[in-house]
């Protein structure tokens, strides 16, 4: 719905994100995909025809990849951004730290996008609490405007003190819809160009300790910048109470503000700039106010920066809740309370949420019974996807980060060692999550014998975030043809000896490969399935993907047990009030996998 | 309906991922921006959209936050039954709900609630994925039937026809069917 009418168009804040991107000579962009981040990287391609100038586009195989990718781009003088999650941001966290040392040429941006909620993510933490770990300046949006002119400001604190910039989003910024007003784009000439400097790109330790001294008088310099600094967005009020607020948090507080009619009653300050804050502005606010409230996401990062904190209250007092996403009621009991005004009460949700399920038909699904079927003891470490909904299906029992499942499985392994009846250890890890963070795990794991079995669940693309594709099926996000990684031969060549592939649709195959992958792994070490079938919902894959073509239905000898239901729970497969389950042929894909399911043979095909 | 500059509407939409909850958002966001309404919407994505629960926040008007707050939303599209206790909370006295499904529920707190089988009607129109435009051309049926003072949808059932039959982004097979989908939720029988 891209439609130009009065010149605005309907934006999602991370499509407001890649527009201020566009419009500001990006030319290098990169990204692994993450919930909030995922749909800033296709947006921005998106946006091709209007510039030329993008020289290069992708998704690498991960956080730390994209990173150095686009930091390079930097490093020839071209205006350069990577995007990704926030727990992306520790994948990359070894070349954010480097980097800020290092410096910038053209500008250059990370995005980090954060999920308090959390939402869709392991973690509430704080990219702001990296940009000041890496000592870097971090910008904060209220909304996807107001993210789309940070780009163009993020740029120009890059190039002016040469140093990375933190675009900090959260998910209510990424995923909020907004009209916005869009104007001509001057497209500027871009030539890459690497001024050769080892003594800065290649900086040994003693060089590191000068380039240390430098990015701090930068810190110095950006702690003084006039373009970043705080705004008074209710100038003209006489008070010695003031709310500091930043991100969504400012949105949220100006809105209630106005509501309780309270906007002419405290001063409202939004931080644009969270790290470094404004020295001028920590001095005007303690000798100015008697009563400071801070309201922030997700930790302390303003309120700690405010070193004589005697007036001030906020997460560090308690003021603010410590955990948890600051919905807009949160921020009014939050204002309420500082301003004395009683609360409001509020209704709660009769009823809980439904919890996410795997589709009707997914490959994934019919893998993780068949793990079952085959080692109904063991341990299941599993990993960061969709598949992580195997929980539902009790074939999950730990979900670390991205990767662990192979790491975690040697750790159960080693445990275990030597006890009489030592546990089977089946991992299941996505295909573009096993790219991205699990060849180390199982070249460790293959050194150190470790008896498991990985199922590398290959749906042949990164299904959860919007099926991005991986490095078996790469599809360049600009057409181009790349050259295909191939999954059996990268796990032979981590000297794995048992290696097979089969289709879980075929599910009684399928448990027989599992169960003589584990056979094999008692004695030898580790085995790996690759269960290999293409995501229903991939629309890039096209025709490649068929349906499935088997109709069924419940058959009267149904006693309504509720085994399929409880153990293989297809939207597909409903339970009639009655006790008796039956096919519901909107959803049902056709798959044919519930037919082996049935320890009655109760589901039968329809002829 | 009156669109001065100082019209405000709060809507919660809400489903299951896979219903298109944040199709027919993007619709009613961009019929508002076809008035010249200003608009802000907070989504669901993730991995709530394998079907889990999934809500839209659609806020027309000048508003500065993309969140509604409890107790202030004008109406409540329910694609699934159980959303109606679930999000009932963000109404405010005399809102609207507009639900899919066959139970009856009962209004308090002076709501008024429309019930259609959006299911039912998708299965006979042969179109199993348009429960999401049936909802919202029921929805928009039901408008005239509200009180004067009560906040009627900001939009009518031309003007999401209209957008509809612009959207680009859905093929020509797409749009005829969810324009037919629109139309047999529009023409069910509201009383």
């Amino acid at each position: 719905m891209g439609r130009r009418l009065h010149n605005k168009r309907l934006m999602l804040g991370n499509e407001a994100i890649a527009r201020g991107l566009m419009e500001n000579g990006c030319a290098v962009a990169t990204s692994y995909p993450g919930t909030p981040a995922s749909e800033i990287l296709a947006a921005l391609f998106g946006f091709q025809d209007e510039t030329p100038v993008l020289r290069h586009i992708q998704w690498a195989v991960n956080e730390k990849v994209a990173f150095e990718i686009a930091y390079t781009g930097s490093m020839t003088g071209l205006r350069s951004a990577v995007s990704m999650k926030q727990v992306g941001l520790n994948v990359a966290s070894d070349p954010l730290m480097s980097a800020a040392y290092l410096g910038t040429e053209g500008g250059f941006i990370v995005v980090s996008a954060d999920d308090p909620g959390p939402h869709s993510s392991q973690t509430e933490q704080d990219s702001r609490l990296m940009a000041m770990m890496a000592k870097i300046p971090v910008l904060d949006p209220k909304s996807p405007e107001q993210a789309r002119q940070m780009v163009k400001t993020a740029f120009e604190l890059s190039e002016q003190f040469k140093i990375p910039v933190m675009l900090r989003p959260t998910t209510r910024v990424c995923h909020a819809r907004q009209d916005i007003e869009i104007g001509p784009v001057e497209k500027p000439v871009i030539k890459a160009e690497f001024k050769r400097n080892p003594a800065r790109w290649a900086a040994t330790p003693k060089f590191r300790f000068q380039l240390h001294l430098e990015l701090e008088e930068k810190l110095k310099q950006l702690s003084v910048y006039p373009g970043t600094y705080p705004v008074l967005l209710n100038p003209g009020v006489d008070t010695r109470r003031a709310i500091v607020v930043s991100g969504v948090a400012a949105a949220h507080a100006e809105e209630i503000l106005k509501d309780l009619n309270l906007f002419q009653t405290f001063s409202l300050f939004q931080v644009l700039q969270p790290y470094p804050l404004h020295a001028e502005f920590i001095d005007m606010l303690i000798n100015g106010y008697d009563e400071i409230l801070v309201i922030e996401e997700t930790a302390a990062v303003i309120e700690m920066q405010l070193a004589d904190r005697h007036r001030v209250k906020g997460r560090l007092t308690g003021a603010v809740p410590k955990a948890g996403e600051l919905l807009p009621e949160t921020v009014q009991d939050v204002i309420g309370e500082f301003a004395g005004v009683p609360k409001e009460p509020v209704e709660r949700p009769v009823v809980a949420g439904r919890r996410p399920t795997l589709c009707a038909g997914c490959p994934h699904r019919a893998s993780f019974f068949a793990i079952k079927r085959a080692a109904p003891k063991g341990i299941y470490t599993s990993d960061i996807g969709c598949y992580t909904l195997g929980l539902n299906l009790g074939a999950v029992d730990t979900v670390l980060c991205m990767g662990a499942a192979i790491s975690q499985a040697a750790g159960f392994y080693h445990a275990y060692k030597g006890e009489i009846n030592p546990p089977d250890i089946i991992a299941t890890i996505g295909d573009s999550t096993f790219f991205h963070a699990g060849t180390a795990a199982l070249i460790d794991a293959v050194a150190q014998r470790v008896r498991f079995v990985l199922v590398i669940l290959d749906n042949q693309t990164t299904a959860m975030t919007g099926n991005q594709p991986t490095p078996a099926i790469m599809r360049r996000i600009d057409g181009e043809q790349c050259v295909d990684v191939e999954l059996e031969a990268l796990v032979k060549g981590c000297g794995v000896g048992f290696c097979r592939v089969g289709d879980p649709y075929r599910l009684d195959e399928f448990v027989g490969l599992i169960k003589a992958a584990i056979r094999y792994s008692r004695m030898q070490g580790p085995a790996v399935v690759i269960a290999r079938h293409p995501c229903l919902i991939d629309k890039s894959l096209g025709k490649a993907v068929q349906p499935g073509t088997v109709r069924v239905e419940v058959s009267e000898n149904c006693d309504g047990c509720g085994y399929c239901i409880r153990h293989f729970e297809c939207p597909a497969l409903v339970m009639n009030p009655d006790e008796t389950v039956a096919v519901d042929s909107l959803l049902c894909s056709g798959c044919g996998v519930c037919l082996s399911v049935c320890p009655k043979k109760s589901i039968v095909e329809l002829k | 309906m009156a669109k001065d500059q100082s019209f405000k509407q709060q809507i919660i939409i809400s489903g299951v991922g896979g219903q298109g909850v944040l199709f027919i958002t993007g619709l009613l966001s961009q019929a508002a921006i076809d008035k010249g309404l200003a608009v802000f919407t907070s989504e669901t994505h993730g991995m709530a959209q394998r079907g889990g629960s999934v809500v839209s926040h659609l806020k027309v008007g000048g508003f500065p936050s993309p969140l509604i707050r409890p107790g202030r939303a004008d109406g409540l599209l329910a694609l699934k039954t159980e959303n109606i206790d679930q999000y009932r909370m963000y109404l405010k006295p005399g809102a609207w709900i507009v639900g899919n499904g066959t139970e009856e529920t009962r209004p308090a707190g002076g709501l008024s609630v429309f019930k259609v089988d959006a299911d039912l009607i998708a299965r006979n129109i042969r179109s199993p994925k348009s429960t999401n435009l049936i909802l919202l051309g029921f929805a928009l049926a039901c408008m005239p039937l509200l009180a004067a003072e009560q906040n009627k949808m900001f939009c009518t059932y031309e003007e999401i026809q209209a957008v509809l039959a612009q959207t680009e982004s859905i093929g020509t097979a797409r749009r005829e069917n969810s324009l037919k989908a629109l139309e047999a939720g529009f023409s069910h029988e509201t009383a």
